[in-house]
């Protein structure tokens, strides 16, 4: 198709290069350099969305981040598929797939524009707080067709094929924003030799010197933006990063920089020399100074039918005609209330289009560019302004009439004027949503009718964004602060030197936010604020009418500024008109926060490599690929991954359990407990802290002795045990559970570091460093002794509960003769490198025993046998030593205190009532107990009915011959015998016998020989 | 009160809605009230609420420093859930959730509860016995709940990688159907209208700066309007908690943290309920305007600006991209803070406290949103009375002297 709406010459398009691309179906053509809204309105596409409540036809309104309408779903393929992209900041690229998100069937013919247009006086803001309640029972159906109306464009139906980086930064200077005041900051900074980062968020850098109608130098403004990115460029203290959006400003001057790096390019990143590119980089910038460069947003007026496609704000028109050789229509006619926007006439003019009228607000409009207009002969209707636009899918005329804006009425006769597009400019909102991430509030400013950033440690705003637009102020403005911002980081700037610009003499402007219609608000037709939300002005009315008076209760119950726009577009205007409605000025008014993001990022750049494989550690032992090629399955246990058993052919894991229980009990059985959290504990006060950290008492522990600790939060509760060896007088090597081993060195630096700084004391993690091996079983000793001479086995010289230093295998080892299985067991620890030789080892002398793996699920059933607790499976962080049986492991009489001493001494944790660990004997001796089943008294189920306990472990011992479980039940230790019942789901009641929790060996007599 | 309904807009329509009422008044302090709620958030309205309606006491103020439902009423995200493990948070919950169950037709305002279900995933062998016990023992204390395997979860959320292919594969999930979301602002805003057709005063931008008390016995409050006397005074501030108890002269065992949320933009229709992960920690549901709702756990600092760090954005939507890798290209688009004040053991404080008269009702962490209605009806039962309501009577604040704590760490912790 022809680009009808495209000059001859000019713009900074590259003719030499057409591009394809189509959009809702139809093919188009543009070029390189065009934005896809650029070549959408070169092509004469009017209807670019329907709206997310009205359905009406949208169009495109303006040129870059505020864009509220021209919201498409991107993707030539399903992966691909890249939901609401603003069409005024997607480069254009050849084979570009772009789809309107709303409009059924199609956007040009919509049906649910009827439904809109009937049913739209209907809706008022909040309609949906006030009806669909009755019955009560239709809701869900009401909801199910409001869902139908619900978003913009889809989520892809496939995974993300592409990949996002995230990389670490520290600068001296960050300039956020390459207009003139930005370039010039970063120029000014970086001649001084500072660190400086440049960014903006656009295709090409430059800003408003892209397309401004003044010479620098004598010269197009854009070849001055040139010549300093390539001084930069040379640079090598700096980096310049275009289409970079700064999107998030924290404390300190941390900022958050999204590098767009291949959405130029195609819908998926395409290959470079055979790998895929990064999609996005996400940098996170630590700067010494930010220099916020971020410029306005131009204010649309807010008229009946502003919303018809053929209304754009008049930057935009500009910025089409001279940036992309555009020109969006035929006849214009500009609807304005200061200089500024008379550019967007002028340029029309040049283009050779029909300029119909310029319609000012102010009664005497003077200035260079207001003579320039008149020089012209174009028709300027002052104290006027566009009251109403007429045309469904285009523009066909504007009603202008002569407005009152104090006492905010028509004042005249209405004009009809036959036009197909219309500018409008009601001023410029500085862009200070970066600043107020911060939390920074903004501060209004009536000379220029705008909010200005708050004041942020560290940050100045240059330009625009505080009031300095015009060309040679905003130059100025930049290079001092950037000179300033460098001498402030420790550098010394030259002073650099302005270019030449003419000053361009300007008319103050007016204030004029909603234009007065010959109807009343509530009456007119509808005068849009907040397009993508379809927020009117007569819904703010109606809001501050039913007493919604803070600006925050009138964006909350009318959806202004929820869009994907944020606001940029219509807030500052609906604030207007909250501030006009309830008869407050605007800085009274005050604003609503603005949050990060800046605009949208994908989930993906935020998250950036850390999913899959790399969202969490995956932890192996040592011992790993042994386990693996023996056929282990695996049981994830905190980030580690632990044998859960070793099936051998085709064994159900039940086979499995039994036959490794047996081969413990019975000759030998080796279990990798590699994953045991280790803790190094050293210094002369390691002895204290331990007594302070563990409830009993590690005074009298001699060198060469263990000892099982148990560790409580300051509330009596336990959180994790373990066994913890005396290594020298000075030196302590502790263990831990698997899962808690960070939180407990965490814990112990908090204690430490807070609470008793003056223990001289250090810990250090060696969880890795060494890799544990428990033998357990009657054999154990027989196996180990084949493989060490210089450690003395026997049971009078290394006793249970000691551990010696020596060699196994060839390899220096410490061996511990602890038990978690109630047999006779050493457990070998090794430098982490020899384990598979030790292990390998084992197994090479312990084949005459049966020597046997055996996994986590083994282990549990062992030690549940012996009625030993799983800290996190019999404990919820409600269960006390006393409540664990466990009275034997608290120190009370320690002199000094220990955590959770004081909590144990409350009258709710000396309760005998508390839920105590007991064993349960099903009285169906083959049934293993559901883990989780909750325990009551009565046979016969009533709900609700008390509960008195629950099942923590369970299982089918070989030993014993019959199913077992550990439990916690109220009072359990006095109600041993007794019979408790254990309601399923499925409606069936189990029942049990409270037995002691040790079943097996009760005595100790098997880890003592 | 203007009655809504759907009638009534029809009728509006017609004058171009030019004569709706207030939905609440914007009274003139008056110089005592017989109780005073300081904090207009959903849980203090619902208390005068409730006050007002279910115990006659409707000279009443609720003292707002902002604007009504400002702080984590307008933050939260939004879910509504039952399915706590201890018995005494169980109870306290589900006399929330029935509460909820009624509330639009109660208010004569649409709160928009809608119950799509909360899905909390086990990712290990250990979650499954945790949720297993949950579902347990909420099925016998009468709340509904069930424990689903991986095919049910998928025929409920088929969008979602249950895969072996994840850091940490899903195993099954706890399902309470009667769970959902609610829309956050329209409670406070139905709330503070039933309120004020009852003769509650709502006293919004006036900031309590002193309670004045004499002897042990409270007399008021002083705000930036002047000294508004009572009686009674119900504290429900929450995120200022501390400040407040500071200001009366004792100190409450709450740390108040940052915790943050995001929407992404608007997308069509894709997740029908509520999906939590403690274990990959995050959660996530969609909006009736399409938004996907986000959330995780706290920031690990305490601190007063209702803001957060980014690393807790990230590892968000790390959490939400494992779970749902066809979310990566969705985009964020807003992120917000609020403050909430936690306890030790991750239950609220509804409770008498030192002074006479001064009630306390704070505490609720991560997860006071869903109590809201629950939460007002029994603190105003308590200030009605001037003694615990016998379903808040386990959260007194003597429990951290005697040590009855209920810890909801588990059923807690990211989840909301």
């Amino acid at each position: 198709m022809s680009q009808q709406n495209r000059l001859g010459t000019g713009g900074r398009i590259d003719r030499s290069r057409p591009l394809r691309f189509t959009f809702n179906g139809v093919d188009y053509q543009g070029f390189a350099g065009d934005t896809l809204a650029s070549a959408l309105l070169a092509n004469g596409v009017d209807v670019v969305n329907r709206s997310f409540k009205y359905s009406r036809p949208r169009g495109i309104v303006a040129a870059g981040a505020e864009e509220p309408n021209a919201i498409v779903q991107l993707g030539a393929s399903e992966a691909a598929q890249v939901p609401n992209v603003r069409a005024t900041q997607q480069a254009l690229y050849g084979g570009l797939v772009a789809a309107s998100t709303n409009g059924w069937p199609n956007v040009d013919r919509d049906l649910m524009g009827v439904i809109g247009s009937v049913g739209g006086k209907f809706m008022p803001p909040g309609f949906y707080y006030k009806t669909f309640m009755a019955p009560a029972s239709l809701w869900p159906k009401y909801e199910k067709y409001i869902r139908k109306a619900a978003g913009l464009g889809r989520v892809p139906k496939e995974a993300d094929p592409d990949i996002y980086d995230h990389i670490n930064r520290h600068c001296d200077v960050l300039v956020i924003g390459a207009g003139p005041a930005g370039l010039a900051a970063a120029l000014a900074a970086a001649r001084s030799g500072a660190r400086v980062i440049l960014c903006d968020e656009q295709e090409e850098m430059g800003g408003s010197l892209l397309d401004s109608r003044e010479l620098v130098d004598g010269r197009p403004a854009s070849a001055w933006a040139a010549a300093v990115l390539a001084e930069l460029a040379t640079l090598p203290e700096v980096l310049v990063l275009p289409r970079t959006t700064a999107n998030g400003y924290h404390d300190h001057n941390f900022v958050t920089l999204h590098e767009r790096r291949t959405e130029h390019l195609a819908d998926l990143a395409p290959s470079l020399n055979g790998r895929r590119q990064v999609r996005a980089r996400m940098h996170r910038v630590r700067a010494g100074e930010v220099i916020l460069a971020t410029g306005t947003h131009e204010r649309p007026l807010v008229f009946s039918n502003n919303d018809v496609p053929g209304n754009l704000v008049a930057g935009a028109v500009s910025t089409y005609i001279r940036r992309y050789a555009v020109v969006p229509g035929r006849r214009l006619v500009l609807s304005t209330a200061n200089d500024h926007a008379y550019r967007a006439a002028l340029d029309w003019h040049d283009a050779g289009r029909e300029v119909v009228a310029i319609v000012d607000a102010r009664e005497h409009p003077e200035g260079d560019l207001v003579n320039e207009a008149r020089a012209r002969n174009i028709r300027i209707i002052p104290g006027s302004a566009v009251i109403e636009a007429q045309g469904k899918k285009r523009v066909s005329a504007v009603q202008v009439a002569r407005i009152d804006i104090g006492g905010f009425k028509v004042a005249g006769r209405v004009e009809t004027l036959a036009c197909d597009t219309i500018a409008t400019s009601g001023g410029y909102s500085p862009v200070v949503h970066l600043a107020a991430h911060t939390g920074a509030r903004p501060e209004w400013r009536d000379d220029i009718l705008g909010f200005v950033p708050g004041k942020v440690p560290g940050m100045t705003p240059v330009g625009g964004v505080h009031g300095k637009g015009a060309l040679i102020e905003a130059l100025a403005d930049g290079a001092a602060a950037g000179t300033a911002a460098a001498q402030r980081t420790g550098f010394t700037a030259p002073a650099v030197e302005l270019p030449k610009v003419a000053k361009v003499r300007e008319g103050k402007a007016a204030a004029l936010y909603q234009v007065p219609h010959v109807k009343p608000a509530m009456r007119a037709p509808k005068q849009f604020v907040d397009p993508q939300n379809d927020v009117t002005a007569a819904g703010i009315e109606l809001a501050t009418r039913e007493g919604f008076e803070s600006i925050e209760h009138v964006k909350r119950y009318t959806g202004m500024g929820f869009g994907t726009d944020q606001g940029k577009l219509g807030n500052i205007n609906g604030m207007a008109i909250a501030a006009r409605c309830l008869k407050q000025t605007i800085p009274q008014t005050g604003t609503t926060v603005f949050r990060p993001n800046y605009t949208p990022v994908t989930f993906g750049a935020i998250a950036g490599r850390n999913c899959r494989e790399f969202f969490d550690p995956r932890r192996f032992t040592a011992l790993h690929a042994w386990h693996v090629e023996h056929g282990a399955k695996f049981e994830e246990v905190g980030q580690w991954m632990r044998p859960w058993y070793f099936p051998r052919g085709n064994e159900s894991m039940h086979e499995a359990v039994q036959r490794e229980c047996r081969a413990v009990r019975e000759s030998v059985g080796i279990l990798d407990a590699s994953t045991l959290g280790k803790i190094e504990i050293q210094g002369k006060d390691a002895r204290e802290f331990l007594n302070r950290l563990y409830t009993n008492a590690w005074t009298k522990l001699d060198v060469g002795k263990c000892r099982y600790g148990l560790m409580c939060k300051d509330d009596g509760m336990v959180m994790d045990d373990g066994v913890t060896a005396c290594i020298a007088e000075n030196h302590f090597h502790m263990t831990t559970t698997t899962g808690g081993a960070a939180a407990v060195l965490d814990w112990m630096e908090l204690w430490h570091q807070t609470e008793w700084p003056e223990l001289e004391v250090y810990f250090n993690s060696v969880t890795d460093h060494w890799a544990a091996m428990a033998i357990n079983g009657p054999n154990a000793r027989k196996l180990l002794a084949e493989l060490t001479d210089d450690i003395d086995l026997s049971g009078e010289n290394f006793k249970f509960m000691d551990w010696r230093a020596g060699t196994v295998a060839g390899v220096p080892a410490r061996v511990y003769r602890i038990s978690f299985t109630g047999e006779l067991s050493f457990e070998i620890n090794v430098q982490a490198n020899h384990a598979l030789h030790v292990w390998q080892a084992l197994f090479d002398k312990g084949e005459k025993y049966g020597l046997t793996p055996y996994g986590t699920e083994t282990m549990h059933v062992l030690r549940a046998e012996k009625g030993f607790i799983i800290v996190g499976q019999e404990t919820d962080g409600s269960m006390t030593p006393e409540d664990l049986g466990m009275q034997w492991c608290v120190g009370y009489k320690k002199p000094f205190s220990w955590i959770g001493r004081r909590a144990l001494t409350r009258p709710d944790t000396k309760r005998e009532d508390r839920k105590q660990l007991v064993g349960l004997k099903p009285l169906d001796p083959q049934l293993v107990l559901d883990e989780g089943a909750q325990i009551v008294l009565e046979k016969e189920i009533r709900i609700p009915m008390p509960m008195v306990g629950h099942v923590t472990s369970s299982y089918f011992s070989p030993t014993l011959g019959h199913a077992f479980a550990l439990a916690v039940v109220k009072g359990g230790s006095q109600r041993m015998g007794q019979t408790v019942y254990l309601p399923m789901a499925d409606g069936r009641v189990h029942a049990a016998e409270v037995v002691s929790p040790v079943f097996y060996d009760a005595e100790g007599a098997r880890q003592h020989v | 009160m203007q009655h809504y309904s759907g009638f009534g807009l029809v009728k509006h329509a017609l004058t171009y809605h030019e004569n709706w009422q207030r939905a609440w008044r914007n009274p003139t302090p008056k110089k005592k009230y017989d109780v005073i709620v300081v904090g207009g958030g959903g849980h203090g309205l619902a208390t005068a609420y409730y006050l007002a309606k279910e115990h006659g006491i409707t000279n009443v103020a609720v003292v707002e420093k902002g604007w009504l439902g400002g702080g984590n009423t307008a933050r939260n995200t939004t879910i509504v859930r039952s399915n706590y493990l201890w018995d005494e948070a169980a109870w306290l919950y589900e006399h929330a959730m029935k509460l909820w169950e009624g509330l639009s037709q109660d208010l004569n305002y649409n709160v928009m509860y809608s119950q799509r279900g909360v899905m909390n995933l086990g990712h290990t062998l250990q979650d499954m016995r945790d949720i297993h016990r949950r579902v347990n023992a909420n099925r016998l204390n009468g709340i509904d709940g069930e424990v689903l395997d991986i095919k049910q979860i998928q025929e409920i959320v088929p969008i979602m990688d249950c895969s072996k292919h994840t850091r940490y594969p899903i195993m099954g999930a706890s399902w309470q159907p009667r769970g959902g979301v609610a829309r956050h602002d329209a409670v406070a805003w139905g709330f503070a209208r039933g309120a004020d057709a009852l003769g509650v005063d709502m006293l919004q931008q006036t900031e309590v700066t002193g309670i004045r008390k004499s002897g042990n016995k409270v007399l008021g409050v002083e705000t930036t309007r002047g000294f508004i006397a009572a009686d009674t005074v119900g504290v429900v501030t929450a995120g200022n908690s501390g400040v407040l108890a500071k200001m009366a002269g004792f100190q409450l065992p709450i740390e108040s943290h940052p915790l943050q949320a995001l929407v992404s933009e608007p997308m069509k229709p894709i997740l029908d309920t509520v999906v939590m992960s403690n274990k990959v920690h995050g959660y996530v549901s969609q909006s009736d305007k399409g938004d996907l709702v986000i959330g995780a756990g706290i920031d690990g600092y305490n601190g007063y600006g209702q803001r957060g760090s980014y690393s807790t954005i990230e590892h968000t939507l790390q959490a939400i991209v494992e779970l749902f890798p066809m979310f990566s290209r969705v985009r964020m688009n807003r992120q917000w803070g609020g403050i909430v004040d936690t306890c030790p053991d991750a239950c609220p404080i509804i409770s008498a406290t030192p002074v006479g008269g001064l009630f306390f009702n704070c505490g609720w962490g991560t997860g006071g949103f869903k109590a809201t209605p629950g939460s007002g009806n029994v603190f105003a039962a308590t200030l009605a009375a001037g003694k615990p309501h016998p379903l808040a009577a386990p959260f007194s604040i003597d429990r951290f002297i005697s040590g009855k704590l209920i810890d909801e760490h588990g059923a807690a912790g990211v989840a909301h």
